[in-house]
């Protein structure tokens, strides 16, 4: 039986604690644009998120336009396809979702889940989105210097990212890399927000084990990032003087048009290790939110506890700690030595275990769950079938053997879209679904939103699930274009143009997204609070959509876990977290 | 309690439920400033700790040629160590809270030592480049103004922190604001040396 408070008798009333003080907005400016609180912050980096986003599923449809049609569109060269790849795959991981996930929901969902006013540092938190939006604007600036954005693909390796040939190897690969690096100043200072506000600012009553897995998933992805993004801040550092400075911290001795550069000795793979040091934990920061999210919105929707929160909390952190010991799994053709590889392909593998748990767990919270199939929910289910179909083809590319045939293969480019391009970006939509009554005020358009999952999950499978047979035909990714080898049926091309139309139907499938919620915003229907029924502390506030400070006069207190649905005796089939134990049944109820 | 230990609870259960509705809320074991110090100090290791490998690594190729530290470095990390005593000092005086002197005095110590660092560390780079050490040249030149660089550009962050202190002392202030203030300061002095410590000798040694 779920928890859902002692009896009144035994109940002590827990000690009280300080109010923080809080910073009160004086004018319009301080209020919404220059503004320190954290609800504000994470519509400012949702907005920003989402707008370099647009761009990137711009670049992606002039890529899939190139590769469906080729010679058909004078205005993409080589240079240009190349330069559209590399930007695409740096805004959708870093600029879109990593902002997205832990500085737009972070910022929005931490303090209020936790039951705190405010993040523990508005300031610092503020700076941190103006950072992050100069590095934005930096990474745009690239599309307009001379040379244009680097083309070196998101992996940016060297030397290969600094040598003439390689489109923007002046401008473009300099912006690149302070873009990168103030983006991980500002992400360090909201990062700090976010792990020192789920340690420190929770209400009374609030244990680590009361809170919802959204904050648990925010909280160890946030770890995650602190840890990981200093590896890319050196490789960037130092990158950026082997260009700028003429250094040979990664470049070695090397030819370049028939000249003898001045570089020597560096070494490149040096740089790959710190860029997947880094890489590979970015996979779960994005993943991570992701899982937690997914959790509350199939355990709400569902109508049920989730299954094994304990276990679900363990497997988020042993995920977060395997993430920093299977980086290599990235570098298996680099040349090194197989028993290295060895030791991450076994690492590699020993992740399914607590990620095959978390599946398990969300789907027996589904078992004899009372569902319901609300858009938030479509999108959940949707990401728990994609996250299976993409981690599964990531056991095959774990393994060495495997993996060096697939390697730079489109095989490559579906799996890594799957699970964590697809799966994270439909939990982003159930998220916005489910919290947008509570943002705005109002109901989303229904059958809008039914039109955009559907098209979006079907879509989305159109276009991925025949990059796996391309990548197992070998057709290698990052290619201008195949043009005609003896390996690759002609077929494959009827192919490609399948699969660019799909990529044209779902990218406009976005549009009918954002006309959604731009509508709803001003014509939807006025939510009723709580419109979901659910437990957390977010829903549970005095106003609707809730104000500045969170909260009213007095904090929260918290009785409960947020899971506490279908409670025997209880009044309603949700319990909220923070309703005293002697109003769950007053007999009046269907207890 | 601690982190993993918590870990272990059943927040469904009926027993559990009567201990968490006692939980106060509020700090998880310090006070939140000096927490978030922490968790930046963490960051702060991490970086170093990876530029050190990198150097590590780095070393181990052929073209490697190690080049003379020089002697104003011992200087410099004297000067930073009285910097770091100087606040100290300063804290222990705001601690007491009756010695507003010894605060001020220890403030403006540890100020003037940090800038004189600062400095001795940029005339280090001119004999350097002076001698011809220069970093596109060698490897292990590049690192050094790297690392000496990533240092500073630290120290001086610290600095805007010490001339925020500094200012709350001198325009009327609470002790208890100030003790904090100082506090934080000192102890991200005291990282900056060891972690300066931790360079010199890896850039004195290799």
């Amino acid at each position: 039986m779920a928890y859902a408070g002692p009896a009144e008798a035994e109940l002590v009333p827990p000690a009280e604690t300080e109010d923080e003080d809080l910073y009160h907005a004086k004018s319009w400016v301080t209020k919404y644009v220059f503004s320190q609180d954290a609800k504000v912050i994470a519509i400012q980096y949702a907005g920003t998120a989402i707008a370099i986003g647009m761009v990137a599923l711009v670049l992606s449809w002039l890529m899939r336009l190139q590769l469906g049609f080729p010679d058909s569109f004078d205005f993409i060269e080589p240079s240009d396809y190349y330069q559209f790849i590399t930007m695409h795959g740096m805004i959708m991981v870093i600029y879109l979702l990593t902002a997205l996930f832990l500085g737009g929901f972070g910022n929005y969902l931490i303090p209020l889940m936790v039951g705190a006013r405010d993040m523990v540092f508005p300031y610092i938190n503020m700076l941190s989105y103006w950072i992050y939006l100069l590095a934005v604007l930096i990474l745009v600036a690239s599309f307009f210097v001379p040379g244009g954005p680097t083309g070196a693909g998101w992996t940016l390796y060297p030397p290969q990212a600094i040598l003439q040939g390689t489109p923007g190897a002046e401008w473009g690969i300099l912006l690149m890399l302070v873009s990168l690096a103030l983006f991980i100043v500002g992400f360090t200072m909201g990062g700090l927000n976010y792990v020192t506000t789920v340690l420190q600012a929770r209400t009374r009553g609030m244990t680590l084990m009361r809170l919802p897995l959204t904050v648990w998933g925010i909280f160890v992805a946030t770890i995650l990032a602190l840890l990981a993004f200093p590896a890319l801040f050196v490789g960037a550092v130092m990158m950026t003087l082997d260009q700028f400075l003429k250094t040979s911290f990664f470049m070695p001795a090397i030819v370049e048009m028939g000249e003898h550069l001045s570089y020597g000795g560096g070494s490149p793979i040096l740089f790959q290790h710190l860029f997947w040091f880094f890489g590979h934990p970015e996979v779960y920061i994005v993943a991570l939110p992701a899982f937690g999210i997914v959790s509350d919105l199939i355990s709400v929707h569902a109508r049920r506890n989730i299954f094994g929160y304990r276990m679900m909390v363990w497997a988020l952190v042993a995920i977060g700690g395997l993430s920093f010991i299977v980086w290599a799994h990235h570098m298996y053709v680099s040349g090194m030595n197989p028993w290295f590889g060895f030791f991450f392909a076994t690492t590699t593998l020993i992740i399914a275990v607590p990620t095959a748990l978390k599946v398990y767990n969300w789907t027996l919270t589904l078992w004899k769950g009372n569902i319901r199939f609300t858009v938030p929910m479509l999108f959940a289910i949707a990401f728990i079938i994609t996250f299976v179909n993409g981690g599964i083809t990531g056991l095959f590319l774990g393994n060495v053997v495997v993996d060096v045939p697939l390697s730079d293969t489109m095989f490559v480019v579906a799996h890594f879209h799957m699970v964590m391009g697809v799966a994270p970006i439909l939990v982003v939509f159930g998220a916005i679904y489910h919290w947008y009554p509570l943002i705005t005020g109002r109901m989303y358009n229904e059958a809008m939103a039914q039109f955009h999952f559907w098209v979006t999950f079907i879509g989305a499978y159109m276009i991925f699930l025949p990059i796996h047979y391309l990548g197992f035909l070998g057709v290698p990714r990052r290619y201008f274009e195949i043009g005609e080898t003896s390996f690759i049926p002609e077929s494959a091309q009827d192919l490609n143009k399948f699969i660019t139309i799909f990529a044209l139907i779902v990218g406009f499938a976005q549009l009918v997204f954002l006309f959604n919620m731009v509508r709803s915003y001003f014509k939807g229907e006025k939510a009723e609070p709580n419109p979901w029924k659910a437990n957390s502390l977010e829903w549970q506030t005095s106003e609707f959509p809730p104000g500045h400070g969170n909260f009213g006069d007095e904090l929260p207190l918290v009785y409960r876990w947020a899971y506490a649905y279908g409670v025997p005796g209880a009044d309603e089939d949700f319990v909220p977290q923070n309703l005293p134990p002697d109003q769950v049944s007053t007999g009046k109820g269907n207890g | 309690m601690n982190f993993f230990q918590q870990l272990k609870q059943k927040p469904w259960a009926a027993e559990q439920g009567a201990i968490d509705d006692l939980h106060e809320g509020g700090e998880f074991f310090l006070p939140t400033p000096q927490f978030g110090l922490r968790v930046f100090l963490g960051v702060a290791t991490v970086l170093f700790t990876l530029f050190i490998v990198v150097y590590l690594e780095r070393m181990g190729f052929p073209d490697w040629r190690p080049l003379h530290e020089p002697w104003v470095l011992w200087v410099n990390t004297a000067v930073l160590i009285l910097s770091s005593v100087a606040f100290q000092w300063a804290w222990i005086n705001a601690d007491r809270g009756h010695n507003m002197d010894g605060v001020k005095n220890g403030l403006l110590a540890a100020g003037g030592f940090a800038f004189a660092f600062l400095a001795g560390q940029f005339w280090a780079w001119r004999q350097l480049v002076d001698l011809g050490y220069y970093a596109a040249t060698n490897p292990a030149n590049a690192f050094f103004y790297l690392l000496t660089a990533v240092h500073a550009l630290h120290l001086f962050g610290g600095l805007v922190a010490w001339g925020r202190t500094t200012a709350r002392v001198w325009h009327g202030f609470e002790a208890e604001k100030v003790c904090v203030s100082v506090g934080l300061c000192a102890v991200y002095w005291h990282f900056l040396l060891v972690v300066w410590l931790v360079l010199f000798g890896l850039l004195f040694f290799t």
